[in-house]
């Protein structure tokens, strides 16, 4: 950079400024920029031409003004002008008023985008610099779309300056991240890769960030990296601090570039090629031995870019998980940093020690600083490094520590911070339900965690251990006893009381034996708490109330008297009001048999994931707790509570599709016009109907509260469903409207359009009878796993009723997220004349559909053919011709196909090629496609690649059916 | 009521702060200067709430007063209380300034005592502020228990705005009636909205516990005595021989010192007055209102690079008297890049910091018109937004009242000393002052 002189110094502006700092008010500096824009406007309105100092002094004001706050209109003609000077100084004020104040005017970014083109052709590398700098610093799409091709070739060439290299590297990497589909490495992707073999370090740390956010794009294409970054890693580690003279930083040798070349190389799996493992292994091992040696300085500098190194090192032999010897010995690391001085080092040693912990390998090796961990959990000071400490118990614990490990988590809450309480909760009744071997430590620990922590525990928790009580029989009456005791403390939680109520009103027989714990105790301890409990709550004792009833028919005289009473049977919460009253009227009317039935104790629930380990999925976000995965953990508990409403109707207990899960699990239906009152004597009428011995299975909730489904279910037609017609799958690959079924009654239309990975597809119901269906539906269904390559929703459902000789119009969306092979299936029912019609049929959607074409050179397809020859990249037909020959007719057909038709690439003008990318949401798959045609022998040869397996295969056999 | 009082200087640091009530802690000190006066857009509003606690402040110079209260006071007394606040300051230390402010904080807590007690309001009458409240340090022994009593019963009593006994040699009052007139106008010279808003000053030096009483040509009561009086023709005669004789007002208020029920029954203002400066009444009239100029303005845009502005001033009032200080103001469009003015008279002069050419005119007298032309030229800018053109602003003083106001009489009365009404010496002065008196181009 050429020195400044003295004469640069641009008094004026330092004037200027120093005035603004002095203003006392704001007032004032606003009167002072006013005059000082009415000068700026004179000088430049001035018939004279200005010369390069004053323009660069007035533009560089103007900035100074603007970045005050204050809008600028006028002076970016100046500012272009002092683009084109050839003085360092003006040109870096004009492109720094450009890169500030950048508008889209059009005129105006012709003339920059020129200047910057004509800096970049310069030979001069200060300005090519600044050129760089001022595309990077804007940034916008446009500036993508002029240069995109230009840097490549900058970045590449042989006879670029190093600081040049650099500032194309980071301002293509700039462009990239805005706009990725207007960069396109192509050709130069080998020569960029070799950057890694640079002489010159600042140019291989400014590539290797290209590299690394260019491959995670696309791995594939810069698989080649891998070898390379090792070496050069392996060079810095094993060169001595002095070696790389600028680039030593505190006698730790280019910190920056290794860690940058360890996290690219952590976008990659281990290398196969066992020289480079073996020189990467070495490498790793280097680093760990380094970590061990005393420190070269006192600095923290030194020993924070050592650390740097060595946590990016472990992220890396983490990633690998393939090296026990490495991952222990990481661990061992890990561990000595546990108990180090510096705060940020304990926190990411734990942070890291979480990963490790999931490793089979190392897994081991991280309990054995169990001790460590908990002591840090007790004395931390910093809140954040708690919450790692108790994300790594949860990571650690299994069966050998489980009841150690939660029983310091259970203390830890008391008093622990209240932003982590709620999940630390969820982590206690995730292990504890997971590595319980005795149920009643899995009892005590949760009616523990309730009493320590009542506020924070949801309710998935507390569903929980209540799914898990009813499940196994074997602690019930533990359960029960446990609860008892812990209901008499003078205060306890709501959710307490919640769990009380339920399991004393299912097992309280199992401890009515004894005098202290009798039923009228039991019921009065119970109803100490009903007056300070929640409406929820309160319902969840009634419901208890009407099981002791049926388990203790001595109490029934005093719950009685309570359900008759005012504050019950006139409740002016309509739900309890209902409950007081259906209850009384059901222990007064039925028979003991039929309470029996009514009231029988509940079957154990289906088996289902836990859904507090949803819970705590979602609070921390995919990915954060994969350590807990259930694999391995027991699956005794059985079903959510909540999602229980397909138990089978033979059980006689009202089922609780609700989630408010109480015993009888009325359903809190909103209140009908009828006031509550009116649903109490619409019950009495059915039961003075049905009679005392009405039979257990008409007691269902919905006759219970309401009678509008009483309407006799309509007759099903016989008809068996025909299974799935499949779709003349040819006829769709290449054309996206047509016909897509059609019998006597019914014609399926179907029109689609298709952009990038998103599409829409409308699809036309004709009723071709003079007979309206009626009950109309149609669904549309991904089998198998297909749901999650390609997500097909309907707008909206369609209309129930379409008339005789109407069409109706259904929209379904699409999105791709990954390839696909199966096609999604649409399920038409509906009544024509009594008869149920069942149609299920594919739809026409084929991985084609998303393709994007891509034109290209001869020399382009070529190389990329050559790239793509992995064998099973590739896909190849022959195949008799079925249908004509004709030269144009195939050409429509492949233009149909999505792909871009590339004339005058194959040597052989017979043959056909194409070139397209398959958009996913997940990745986007480049394709090539060539055809041979041999009109002698009526036949083919169709030959697909692509950079991945199944899509090369499916499209091949999609396409062998169309020629 | 207002729970605390806090007078800042232009950065924001607190120079007096008194805080009266507990539900006002010290953070409300910050939270004033953090959203008002350090705002990132500047606060417009005299009210804010930050927190369900409500800052209202007046700025004077380049200090801020703000009074805080968490309760849902009355906002007019607030102000009014600001307001006061401000006169009492300066009548004891002259000029509101930071360094009047630093020199005399020990007097402002001791008035702050004196006039807010638990954030209610008290006596805020300068001249009996000043009988116990003074600048020079008062020795005890000065004060006989007596006259201490005597302090006491003044303020407390029933006429707590002047004490007794106090004696001149010559007795003198003078009353001036000061008023601005606010104007918004076509650029066709349609008036779009007028009012003056005015204000009665009196000074008096009068022996004893004299009363007064003041008469104006308020239209009510001259109505009234028209009634009464057969002077029907008697006022024909007088509106054919000086314009109009009555005004209406639209609304007043007055000095503690007036008696309101006099005022109600009778329309008369009779009052004993404090001893020294006081503002005796404040009104505001919006009907028959003297425009003292008439700006016409003639703006050309010629093509997109240059403005031609000519703008006249006729002065509208008799020709024997002079208007004073007169200053138009032309604002100019943002992108002015020069400016060339041509005035017969006065001085002009394009000020950039303020975007707008002044022309300055000394005097002027009535019946008279001057001119001014500019051209200016512009600078071609991005920006395809077009001038709003600010309406022009003119600044005078005109030596009667616009609204017309007249004092017919203001009559003295002791009853107890041996001076008569004749015996009093009295000025009375008219001036008439531009408030936003502004002409749409």
């Amino acid at each position: 950079m050429p020195a400044v002189s003295k004469g640069d110094g641009m008094r004026g502006l330092a004037v200027f400024i120093s005035d603004i700092r002095n203003c006392k008010s704001k007032e004032a500096e606003i009167k002072r920029i006013n005059k000082e824009l009415a000068n700026i406007r004179s000088k430049f309105k001035g018939d004279k031409a200005l010369d390069g100092y004053s323009k660069k002094k007035y533009v560089c004001k103007l900035l100074f003004i603007f970045l005050l706050g204050h809008d600028i209109d006028f002076g970016h003609m100046e500012a272009v002008n002092l683009l084109s000077s050839n003085k360092y100084t003006e040109k870096q004020i004009g492109y720094l008023f450009i890169s500030v104040l950048v508008n889209s005017n059009s005129e105006l970014i012709r003339l920059i985008n020129n200047a910057i083109k004509n800096d970049l052709a310069s030979r001069n590398p200060t300005f090519m610099c600044l050129a760089l700098h001022c595309i990077a610093n804007v940034g916008s799409r446009e500036m993508a779309e002029a240069f995109a091709g230009e840097i490549p070739r900058i970045l590449v060439a042989g006879d670029t300056m190093d600081s040049v290299k650099q500032s194309a590297a980071l301002c293509l990497l700039r462009l990239y991240k805005t706009s990725p589909d207007l960069v396109l490495m192509g050709e130069w992707t080998s020569r960029v890769v070799h950057l890694l073999n640079d002489q010159h370090m600042g140019v291989v740390t400014a590539a290797i960030s290209l590299i690394t956010c260019l491959s995670q794009k696309n791995p594939d294409e810069f698989k080649t990296c891998v070898s390379l970054a090792v070496s050069r890693l392996s060079r810095i580690v094993s060169s001595a601090s002095t070696d790389l003279q600028d680039y030593t930083y505190y006698f730790v040798p280019a910190p920056w570039l290794s860690c940058k070349l360890l996290r690219l190389l952590q976008c990659y799996p281990p290398p196969e090629d066992g020289a480079v493992k073996g020189r990467l292994v070495e490498c790793l091992e280097t680093i760990l031995n380094k970590a061990q040696e005393p420190p070269k300085s006192k600095k923290v500098q030194h020993s924070n870019a050592k650390n740097a190194i060595l946590f990016e090192a472990i992220s890396l032999i983490i990633h690998y998980d393939s090296e026990p010897n490495l991952l222990v010995r990481a661990c061992n690391q890990l561990g000595q940093f546990l108990q180090h001085r510096e705060t940020n080092l304990r926190y990411l040693a734990l942070e890291s020690m979480c990963t490790l912990a999931s490793s089979e390998f190392s897994h081991e090796a991280v309990k054995t600083h169990i001790e460590t961990v908990i002591n840090a959990l007790k004395t931390e000071r910093d809140v954040s490094v708690r919450q790692r400490a108790a994300d790594l118990l949860y990571a650690m614990c299994d069966r050998s520590n489980a009841k150690q490990i939660v029983a310091e988590m259970l203390s830890y809450l008391e008093t622990a911070d209240y932003s982590i309480r709620e999940e630390m909760v969820l982590k206690v009744a995730i292990l504890a339900e997971k590595y319980a071997v005795d149920y009643s430590w899995y009892v005590d620990t949760i009616l523990n965690l309730i009493r320590i922590a009542g506020d924070y525990v949801s309710e998935e928790v507390w569903y929980r251990v209540i799914q898990i009580v009813i499940n196994r029989d074997d602690v019930q009456g533990y359960a029960a006893k446990t609860v008892f005791e812990a209901l008499q403390a003078p205060a306890c939680h709501e959710n307490m009381v919640k769990v009380g109520g339920y399991i004393l009103g299912e097992f309280g027989n199992l401890i009515a034996g004894d005098p202290r714990s009798s039923p009228l105790v039991q019921f009065n301890l119970l109803h100490s708490k009903f007056h300070l409990c929640s409406v929820p709550t309160r319902a969840l004792l009634l419901s208890a109330y009407i099981k002791f009833i049926n388990l203790f028919p001595e109490t029934k005289a005093t719950i009685q008297e309570v359900l008759r009473c005012d504050s019950q049977i006139r409740n002016s919460d309509v739900e309890l009001q209902q409950r007081a009253v259906e209850y009384l009227k059901l222990s007064s009317i039925a028979s003991t048999d039929v309470l029996a039935t009514v009231l029988e104790e509940m079957p154990p629930f289906p088996e289902r994931e836990s859904s507090i380990l949803a819970k705590l999925k979602k609070k921390k976000g995919p990915g954060a707790v994969s350590v807990s995965d259930l694999d391995e953990g027991k699956r005794d508990g059985g079903g959510e509570l909540n999602g229980a409403g397909e138990r089978g109707p033979e059980s006689s207990v009202v089922s609780t599709p609700s989630p408010s899960a109480d015993l009888l699990g009325l359903r809190s239906a909103p209140p009908v016009g009828s006031a509550a009152q009116g649903a109490g004597s619409l019950l009495v009428d059915v039961f003075s109907e049905a009679g005392p011995l009405a039979p257990a299975s008409g007691v269902n909730d919905d006759g219970f509260l309401s009678s509008e489904d009483s309407a006799p279910p309509l007759p099903e037609s016989d008809d068996p469903p025909c299974g799935p017609v499949p779709f003349q799958s040819f006829r769709f690959v290449c054309k996206n409207n047509g016909v897509l079924f059609e019998n006597q009654l019914l014609q399926i239309g179907i029109k689609s359009e298709y952009r990038q990975n998103l599409g829409r597809m409308y699809l036309f119901y004709g009723n071709k009878t003079s007979v309206q269906f009626v009950n109309f539906t149609s669904t549309v269904s991904c089998p198998g796993d297909l749901q999650s390559h390609i997500l097909c929703t309907p707008t909206k459902p369609v209309d129930p009723l379409v008339e005789g000789g109407a069409q109706l119009q259904q929209v379904l969306n699409i999105e791709c997220l990954s390839d696909f092979s199966d096609a999604p299936l649409l399920n038409i029912r509906f009544r024509y004349g009594g008869a149920l019609q069942n149609l299920t049929l594919k739809l026409p959607l084929t991985i084609n559909k998303f393709f994007q074409p891509t034109e290209m050179g001869s020399q382009d397809f070529f190389q990329r053919w050559k790239q793509l020859s992995l064998p099973q990249q590739e896909a190849q037909k022959i195949f008799k011709a079925n249908h004509s020959m004709d030269k144009e007719v195939l050409k429509a057909k492949l233009l149909g196909l999505g792909m871009a038709l590339l004339e005058n690439v194959d040597p052989n003008p017979e043959n056909f090629v194409c070139a397209g990318v398959v958009q996913t949401k997940a990745q986007q798959v480049g394709c090539l496609l060539r055809l041979e045609p041999n009109i002698q022998a009526q036949m083919y040869r169709l030959t697909l690649r692509s950079s991945k397996d199944t899509v090369s295969k499916r499209l091949c056999d999609l396409l062998a059916e169309q020629f | 009521m207002i729970g605390g009082l806090f007078i800042y200087n232009h950065k924001g640091e607190v120079l007096i702060s008194r805080v009266y009530r507990d539900d006002i802690g010290r953070n409300a000190v910050d939270a004033f200067r953090v959203n008002v006066i350090h705002a990132r857009q500047q606060v417009r509003s005299p009210v804010t709430n930050i927190a369900r606690t409500s800052f209202f402040h007046v700025k004077r110079s380049n200090i801020w007063l703000a009074a805080v209260t968490k309760q849902n006071v009355n906002a007019a007394m607030v102000f009014e209380f600001l307001y006061k606040m401000c006169d009492v300051m300066t009548a004891y230390f002259g000029k509101i300034s930071e360094e009047n402010i630093k020199n005399n904080f020990v007097l402002i807590y001791e008035l702050l005592d004196e006039i807010l007690d638990f954030g209610y309001p008290q006596n805020s009458e300068t001249g009996a502020l000043k009988t116990f409240i003074t600048q020079q340090g008062i020795k005890s022994q000065h004060h006989t228990k007596e006259e201490q009593s005597q302090i006491t019963s003044q303020v407390t009593g029933q006429i707590g705005w002047r004490r007794e006994g106090i004696k001149y040699r010559r007795n003198e009052l003078f009353l001036d009636v000061l008023e601005s007139v606010n104007l918004l106008m076509s650029p066709q010279g349609q008036v779009l909205s007028a009012h003056v808003s005015g204000r009665v000053v009196m000074k008096s030096y009068l022996s004893g516990m004299p009363e007064c009483k003041f008469g104006m040509n308020d239209k009510i009561v001259i109505d009234k005595q028209g009634k009464g009086g057969t002077a029907d023709d008697a006022g024909k005669s007088e509106l054919g021989g000086s314009g109009k004789q009555s005004i209406a007002i639209d609304d007043c208020t007055f000095h503690q010192c007036v008696r309101l029920s006099k005022f109600d029954s009778e329309r008369s203002i009779s009052f004993i007055p404090p001893d020294g400066e006081y503002e005796l009444m404040r009104y505001r009239t919006t009907k028959d209102i003297i425009l003292p100029f008439r700006v016409i303005p003639l703006v050309r845009e010629v093509g997109r690079t240059k403005l031609e502005v000519k703008v006249v001033i006729k002065s509208n009032f008799k020709p024997s008297l002079l208007a004073q200080k007169i200053e138009v103001r032309i604002p100019t469009p943002l992108n002015t890049s020069g400016v060339q003015v041509i005035c017969m008279k006065g001085k002009a002069k394009y000020k950039a910091s303020e975007n707008a050419i002044v022309w300055k005119i000394k005097r002027m007298a009535g019946m008279k018109e001057s001119q001014i032309s500019a051209e200016i030229e512009l600078l071609p800018t991005n920006d395809k937004k077009k001038w709003a053109r600010p309406p022009i602003s003119m600044n005078f003083e005109v030596p009667f009242a616009p609204s017309g106001l007249k004092v017919r009489y203001l009559k003295v009365f002791e009853p107890k000393l041996n001076y008569s009404d004749h015996d009093v010496i009295k000025w009375v002065r008219y001036i008439g002052r531009s408030g936003i008196y502004e002409t749409r181009c």
